[in-house]
């Protein structure tokens, strides 16, 4: 028994190392080139379909995770951006993890979706959700979504926050000081 | 805009309104079953159009959409044959364009009269000028589809959602939504499906 103990306490602490070397081996990469890093982040844009993106959504990690719906077609959701770019600037050493989710349309990722996340240099995480049967999916973020954009949820653990609006950085940061204490 | 926030917190349901919110945003709107009001709106000919002017309809299939989202645009071509295939059986297409046009210039009267001619619409594209009408409706979004039904008491909510289940490839369709309610209450069958959800453009108040 105390062998086993002995034995993952080791297992834990050799992939904990190894987590560290990763990160200490990007890290480096980070400081070696800026433009690399940008490129890199664009061609690395993740997309998921509903079943790979749903993770994202059930972390009980004891963070607090702010995911917000947008695309660059919607209007109201590119102008509600900064607050959510803000928000990460301000919080996330705070244990605040901003995760902007797009939904656009998948023959525009190179064309308007890359092209948007460089110019704007977005630095919050940048994902793509790419499900076409939605009347699955929506109802699974939160019941009372419409599928209106933008659309946001917040949530530690279990405790949880959905709304189908916009923000300003004030509203927003609003909603989530409830959430740090 | 929606600004009502629904926050769980355990089992604990606290609705909270914003600060900012003006009187009438908890504006669900229509539930299945309501019947739903009548309305006179301006059409792209400068023509007023309710309901009530299609005597012989057997009900309608009222459709929220614009010309600047593009969900709706990708929907336009199939609001059409909606259109064509329902309006000779007694559910025509009544087209309701939602938006603010100072927010969204491109939705204006002339543009969307241009849009129309270009796409071919054969229905009426109706402007919310007061944007009085969605609100009651609860529609949220564009597209937002409506299938009523004119029954003794007035037109029947029967159906609230989406067009069909897959926006961006009309050949990968499953599922007909709108179709399968319209089918269904043509039939004098109950509606399979009575509420759907798909992503759309927030209508811009």
């Amino acid at each position: 028994m105390k062998l086993k103990v002995l034995f993952f306490a080791i297992l834990i602490m050799a992939s904990c190392s190894k987590v560290k070397k990763k990160e200490g081996l990007s890290q480096l990469a980070i400081n070696e080139s800026v433009q690399k890093k940008t490129q890199i982040k664009n061609n690395d844009l993740k997309i998921y379909d509903f079943d790979g993106f749903e993770k994202f959504l059930n972390q009980k990690d004891g963070k607090i995770h702010v995911i917000n719906f947008w695309a660059t077609w919607c209007g109201p959701c590119v102008k509600e951006l900064p607050y959510f770019e803000k928000i990460h600037e301000t919080y996330k050493d705070k244990n605040v993890e901003v995760l902007l989710v797009s939904l656009d349309f998948p023959h525009q990722y190179d064309s308007k979706l890359k092209p948007f996340i460089k110019d704007k240099k977005l630095k919050s995480k940048v994902i793509a959700l790419d499900d076409p049967d939605m009347n699955t999916w929506i109802p699974k973020v939160d019941p009372t979504w419409s599928g209106a954009l933008p659309a946001t949820i917040i949530y530690k653990n279990d405790q949880s926050a959905f709304f189908e609006q916009s923000f300003t950085f004030e509203s927003l940061e609003k909603e989530i000081k409830p959430f740090l204490k | 805009m929606k600004k009502v926030v629904k926050f769980i917190s355990g089992g604990l349901l606290i609705l909270l309104v914003s600060a900012f919110t003006v009187n009438k945003t908890i504006s669900d709107g229509y539930k299945i079953g309501d019947v739903a009001e009548d309305f006179s709106l301006k059409n792209i000919d400068g023509k007023m159009v309710s309901m009530a002017d299609y005597k012989k309809a057997k009900g309608y299939i009222i459709t929220f959409t614009c010309n600047t989202c593009p969900y709706a645009v990708m929907y336009e071509d199939r609001i059409v044959e909606l259109n064509k295939k329902y309006a000779p059986k007694g559910y025509p297409v009544i087209a309701i364009m939602p938006n603010n046009i100072a927010v969204k210039p491109g939705d204006a009267l002339p543009e969307m009269k241009k849009r129309a001619e270009e796409k071919g619409f054969n229905f009426p594209y109706l402007i919310d000028e007061k944007q009085s009408v969605y609100p009651k409706f609860g529609a949220t979004k564009t597209p937002h589809i409506f299938v009523l039904e004119k029954t003794n008491k007035g037109n029947v909510v029967k159906y609230i959602g989406a067009i069909d289940d897959n926006y961006k490839d009309p050949s990968a369709v499953t599922t007909k939504y709108v179709e399968a309610a319209v089918d269904a209450l043509l039939k004098g069958n109950p509606v399979p499906e009575t509420e759907t959800k798909a992503i759309g453009c927030s209508i811009k108040v």
